[in-house]
């Protein structure tokens, strides 16, 4: 069991790094995955990869403001998660699958 | 004001028309024409002939702070030139009033902001006012080629357009780099001309970076693509061919003016030493455009196409002229571009007037009209001879006095250039022999089967006072020359240090404070 | 208005004012009416000038000029032109000729034009031609005289063109035009070369700055003007190389080509030079090349003469050999004499071309002489004066062509700017003259008659034949007011030669050789016997043994071929000059309009429309490119700000 100690070592670096780590996954799942839905839930990893640096910078520089940022972010996520699916959805009904080359049926 | 109302009246009238019931909208563009027509004849009454100065002068701030005003004025440069533009307009309208027969209202709209346009650009002495002049008139005549054109209208409107707004982009980086030279030189940003003539524009011989070369061809670029100069001329035959006759008329009577004009107002004086460094490749390039736009009119099939190329040759004799440099060349090439503006106008008009009987511009399908449209004829006749310049007609005085400066600048250039004389000659009476001459061809007779195929009053009445014009420009060229000579006079002989004063004592209104407030 | 601008008003403005009555009621079919109108004009205008050279008489010799100023016609800087008359010795007898000659020509075409469609139209070209005509002889500076000049060319063009409806008129009409054209163009540069050289273009000022003495080599401004001034000459007299334009000219209605072809538009060139002969007595060079073009022109035409069988052709290269003349006698000097035969050749070639009209309207607008003979006897008054022509041209002693001919041969030799060879030529031109007229007169009025059955040729009504008269008398008498000083000398009463005192205050003169009156008889003699000669072998050949000429014809082969088609000039022109400018105009608008500055805006839209495709590809919709872009964006943006 990692002693308070332990966990008090870890320093800035490692969240950032984490958050980096994180942000790449979501962003390549943006990227290569064809599924709405799991493009959907990557971008909500990327977005929760950049709360967590938030959380960090505001945990290690004493500032709130970081932590009263992530409550917006979760804001704006859960808005985009429900648009985002909304549209899928929409998509579904009408290809009966919910590719994202079909947003390209989107433009006028 | 009357050089505000001169630009504005049209604008208002241009928005009245829409208002009107159809029925009623020719006649009453005519009566406002006309009543433009008369406002620019109080011009005679308020120009001094004998002063170099700019008269009826109104300056306004505008865009303070760069130094942008609303300036306008007249001399014995542009004075002829706004009067050409009022003159023709009502011509047009009447000679535009069976052969425009769709969105009637939009167009004599469209006719009346374009007379406002190029008035405008023929009053403005600050740059920016200018530039938004010359370019806003290329909007009217976008949609004059583009909705009442011919067949490859699009093509022809948007060659037009994007041809001459091409030039004109670099003459606005020209500008923005005056006014820019003007707050290093005069402390304070400004697009007056009269300001920009003060500055000191660095020159050095030879080299093609040099700014003061550099922002001559900026100008110059734009003005020779408007004249059009050989070898930015393409557009000028497919808008001519593609537009409407009214469209056509403005075009090569008046627009291509505002090129001419440019040089005058802008390169010779603001650029002196450039342009003497150049100077040979103005005039060469004037005397292509005169022996090869006269050699490719020679062989065009379509009348419209032949007469746009012999605009190409006419507009040749304007730039030698200007670029002669002398009282005869440049006092020539100015009398040339009221020439031009009158000739190939009615030239315009005539073929417009044929065009509306038998739908052809083929040289080939006609033959023998001579016999079933005399007075046609003769009037058609009278306005080649004014084309060619034979004696007694406007055309031969801009000719001779052009060729004369020219000969006095550079003798070997002008003997090229007489031999547009010949060609000119050729390719004129070549087109009217096959047009007029001979037998009667079918697609004639079938017309003139018909019957009405000679000009009914309502023509006649458009082309008389382009035929009075014309003797009376070839009999009594003073009566003209006159109220230019000044102006010319001052520029030629202060060239190298061109200063323009404003003529209080003949203008009835105060000139407001050059740069507004601080 | 004093007198003398009221006379120059009424000199000039009668023909316009005709011009305008007939002009603005050109659809009229009343020849008598039209005609009467123009021909009255045209008697007015002679008054006018008879009462000008009345007054002119009464001056003393040195100050015979009447000047009038009408208004500044154009002044820009120091040039400043007026339209202002002068009359002087030189014009007057220009004027004279003009409104005498074109009174009777007029006259003429009353009756000739009494069957046209359209007369009014006709006379309002004549007058209009009268009028600029005048402008032409009475401007009192180049340029005005370039308005007439010019306004000739354009009346003959409509006139050579008067029946449009045929296209070989109205493209003769068109080559008149546009070959007048090339020597107009000479014309301006040596008008530019003497304005600029001595400031004026006004004759009296420029004669009296004139330096005193002669250029010497090619390339001063006095030569130079000289010659470009001289090739506006060839191009308005139908000189080599420029003459071409005259005999299709012909075309025109018959009078026509004896009013302006014949007796004054052509002439205007020699009329020129001896206006400016104080300029070209300067320009030694210049006036070898005017005397050679001259001498090879009369030469030229006179053998191109002898084998046409038009009654108008022959006479219009008949005309252009009599133009070479004047300008061998202008190139020698003996200006006088150019204007001598100018006025002889007037009377009796406007009278020929006249009786030709005649012949021709009796035999219904027929003009091929080898379907004419024998007309004598049916047209008597005709034939007569036509005789009388025949023997001035030809040179028959005392006649009119006599007189004005032998001077010019008699100088071309003696002068000390002529030359034995150029005399030569024109006795052998002489010879050619006398041969082709001579077969003219045989053709036409002798022998047996070969007129078609249908055709019934009769005498011309009077309008006609009066004119004919009149003119035969003048060539008959006409030249004895010019009587050379070695036949005057045998003659009882000893006449002087009028002209030459008349005119020598107004011109300048080359020293003559003051040779022996018995070379001169000798020369005279063998001119007149070569001509007589001439005139015999064609009496025989188409009178008493018709069947001769295609013999001789087919003795000279190729030599006569060459002749006969006119030296192939038209054709050479036709092939070497027109068509490859034609075609290269066609070149010039395929390759380098459309195929090269077309084809080069297009490049640059192409280079635009390019690079707005491929940023265009990128736009395509799909969201995940989108994000790779922001990506892309981020990962540069990182690097700049962590690496750059």
């Amino acid at each position: 069991m990692p002693s308070i100690e332990s966990l008090n070592q870890i320093g800035l670096n490692h969240y950032l790094a984490l958050s980096a780590i994180i942000f790449s996954f979501g962003m390549i799942g943006v990227l290569m995955r064809k599924n709405v839905i799991v493009m959907l839930m990557s971008i909500e990893l990327m977005l929760n990869a950049v709360n967590l640096s938030f959380i960090a910078f505001s945990n290690f520089t004493a500032n709130l403001n970081g932590q009263i940022m992530v409550f917006f972010v979760m804001t704006i996520a859960a808005a985009e998660a429900g648009v985002g699916l909304a549209i899928a959805v929409m998509i579904y009904k009408k290809f009966k699958e919910i590719n994202i080359r079909y947003f390209e049926q989107l433009r006028g | 004001m009357l050089l505000s109302a001169l630009i504005f009246l049209p604008v208002l009238f241009g928005l009245a028309v829409l208002a009107l019931p159809k029925q009623l909208v020719r006649p009453v563009s005519l009566a406002l024409s006309l009543v433009h027509f008369i406002a620019s004849l109080l011009l005679f009454r308020n120009f001094d002939p004998t002063s170099a100065g700019l008269q009826l002068v109104e300056q306004k701030p505008w865009m303070p702070d760069i130094g942008i005003t609303y300036f306008l004025g007249l001399d014995g440069i542009s004075f002829w030139l706004v009067i050409l533009t009022t003159f023709l307009t009502p011509l047009v309208i009447l000679g535009s009033w069976k052969s425009i027969d769709h969105k009637i209202k939009g167009f004599h709209s469209a006719l009346f902001f374009l007379t406002a346009t190029m008035v405008g650009s023929f009053l403005a002495l600050d740059g920016i006012l200018f530039y938004i002049f010359f370019e806003a008139s290329l909007i009217p005549m976008y949609f004059m080629i583009g909705i009442w054109g011919g067949a490859r209208r699009l093509y022809a409107t948007v060659k037009f357009f994007i041809y001459t707004m091409f030039g004109s982009l670099f003459m606005l980086v020209a500008i923005v780099a005056l006014m820019f030279m003007a707050e290093q030189q005069l402390g304070q940003m400004s697009s007056s001309l009269l300001d920009w003539y003060k500055l000191e524009i660095p020159f050095v011989g030879g080299e093609l970076l040099s700014t003061q070369t550099l922002l001559m061809f900026a100008f110059a670029l734009a003005f020779a693509i408007k004249v059009p100069m050989f070898p930015f001329h393409t557009w000028l035959p497919d808008a001519h061919v593609e537009a409407p006759t009214p469209g056509s008329v403005i075009l090569a009577a008046v627009m291509l003016k505002m090129g001419t004009y440019g040089f005058l107002r802008f390169v010779l004086p603001m650029f002196p030493e450039a342009v003497d460094y150049w100077t040979w490749l103005f005039i060469f390039l004037g005397v292509v455009g005169i022996v090869y736009g006269a050699l490719v009119a020679m062989v065009q099939p379509d009348i419209k196409k032949l007469v746009a190329y012999s605009s190409v040759s006419h507009m040749g004799y304007v730039i030698v002229g200007l670029f002669a440099m002398n009282a005869f060349g440049t006092t020539g090439g100015l009398y040339q571009m009221l020439n031009h503006g009158v000739s190939t106008g009615a030239l315009f008009l005539l073929v417009g007037m044929i065009y509306e009987r038998t739908h052809s511009r083929e040289v080939n399908a006609y033959g023998g009209l001579a016999k079933v449209a005399p007075w046609y004829t003769i009037i058609f006749l009278i306005v080649t001879m004014s084309s060619i310049a034979v004696p007694m007609t406007n055309g031969f005085v801009g000719e001779f006095l052009i060729l004369l400066g020219l000969f006095k600048a550079h003798p070997i250039f002008a003997i090229i250039a007489t031999t547009g004389v010949v060609l000119g000659a050729t390719y004129m009476l070549w087109m009217v022999k096959r047009v007029f001459f001979g037998p009667e061809s079918a697609m004639v007779k079938e017309h003139a089967a018909h019957g009405g195929m000679d000009l009914n009053w309502r023509e006649k009445l458009v082309m008389a006072p382009l035929v009075t014009l014309i003797f009376w420009m070839g009999l009594f060229p003073n009566h003209f020359l006159n109220y230019s000579k000044s102006s010319i006079d001052h520029l030629l002989e202060n060239r190298m240090h061109y200063q323009l004063q404003v003529d209080n004592s003949s203008s009835p209104l105060k000139v407001v404070d050059q740069r507004g407030v601080n | 208005m004093d007198q003398n601008s009221l006379l120059f008003a009424i000199l000039l403005g009668a023909p316009l004012v005709g011009f305008f009555i007939n002009g603005l009621n050109f659809r009229s079919h009343n020849s008598k009416l039209s005609g009467s109108i123009a021909t009255g004009a045209a008697i007015i205008s002679f008054i006018a000038a008879a009462l000008l050279v009345k007054e002119l008489i009464h001056l003393p010799p040195e100050a015979r000029q009447i000047k009038s100023s009408f208004f500044s016609w154009m002044a820009v800087g120091d040039f400043s032109v007026d339209a202002a008359f002068l009359v002087d010795a030189i014009s007057a007898i220009m004027i004279l000729v003009i409104t005498g000659v074109g009174s009777l020509i007029h006259l003429f075409s009353v009756g000739y034009m009494a069957h046209d469609e359209k007369p009014a139209k006709y006379f309002a070209y004549l007058n209009l031609f009268l009028f600029n005509m005048l402008l032409l002889v009475l401007g009192d500076n180049l340029l005005v005289m370039f308005v007439g000049w010019e306004g000739v060319g354009l009346c003959s063009y409509l006139l050579i063109g008067f029946w449009y409806t045929d296209p070989a008129k109205a493209a003769a009409g068109m080559k008149a035009f546009i070959t007048n054209r090339i020597g107009d163009a000479g014309f301006l540069i040596g008008i530019f070369i003497l304005f600029l050289t001595f400031g004026t273009v006004t004759f009296t000022d420029l004669l009296s700055r004139l330096p005193s003495v002669a250029e010497v080599g090619w390339t001063g401004p006095i030569t130079l003007a000289s010659l470009a001034l001289f090739i506006g000459a060839t191009g308005k007299s139908a000189q080599m190389p420029l003459y071409v334009w005259l005999p299709d000219a012909m075309a025109g209605p018959t009078p026509v080509s004896a009013l302006i072809h014949a007796a004054t538009m052509v002439t205007a060139g020699v009329y020129m030079i001896v206006r400016l002969s104080g300029l070209f007595v300067l320009a030694p060079n210049a006036m070898l090349v005017v005397a050679c073009v001259g001498a090879f022109t009369a030469l030229f035409a006179a053998t191109i003469g002898l084998t046409q069988w038009d009654i108008k052709k022959v006479l219009a290269y008949s005309t252009v050999s009599q133009l070479g003349y004047m300008f061998l006698a202008a190139g020698v000097g003996a200006f006088g004499a150019a204007m001598f035969h100018l006025m002889t050749h007037a009377f009796f070639k406007a009278l020929m071309f006249l009786g030709s009209g005649s012949v021709i309207h009796a035999m219904h607008e027929e003009q091929d002489i080898r379907k004419m003979g024998g007309l004598r006897k049916q047209m008597p008054i005709t034939h007569a004066t036509f005789f009388v022509g025949w023997l001035a041209i030809i040179g028959f002693p005392m006649l009119s062509g006599f007189m004005s001919k032998d001077e010019i041969l008699w100088k071309s030799y003696s002068s000390s700017a002529g030359h034995p060879l150029l005399w030569f030529v024109g006795v052998v031109a002489a010879a050619c003259t006398s041969f082709y007229m001579t077969r003219l007169m045989a053709l036409t009025f002798w022998g047996g008659s070969r007129v078609p059955k249908e055709t019934h040729p009769h005498e011309s009504p009077p309008t006609m034949t009066i004119p004919l008269i009149v003119l035969g008398i003048l060539s008959l008498v006409g030249g004895w007011i010019g009587i050379p000083h070695v036949i005057g000398a045998l003659i009882p009463g000893h006449p002087e030669n009028y002209l030459e005192h008349w005119l020598a205050p107004a011109l300048a003169t080359v020293p003559m050789e003051e040779g022996s009156s018995i070379l001169e008889f000798s020369l005279m003699g063998i001119s007149v016997s070569l001509a007589a000669i001439a005139a015999w072998f064609a009496f025989d050949f188409y009178v008493v043994h018709p069947e001769r000429p295609k013999a001789v014809a087919a003795w000279f082969g190729r030599f006569y071929e060459a002749v006969s088609n006119k030296y192939w000039v038209d054709e050479i022109y036709q092939a070497r000059i027109i068509q490859p400018i034609v075609d290269g105009s066609k070149a010039l608008w395929a390759y380098v309009d459309v195929g090269f500055v077309d084809r080069l805006t297009y490049f640059a839209s192409d280079v635009v429309l390019g690079a707005g495709g491929m940023l265009r590809s990128m736009q395509n919709g799909r969201t995940q490119q989108y994000a790779l872009y922001i990506a892309l964006g981020l990962a540069i943006t990182i690097y700049w700000v962590l690496v750059g």
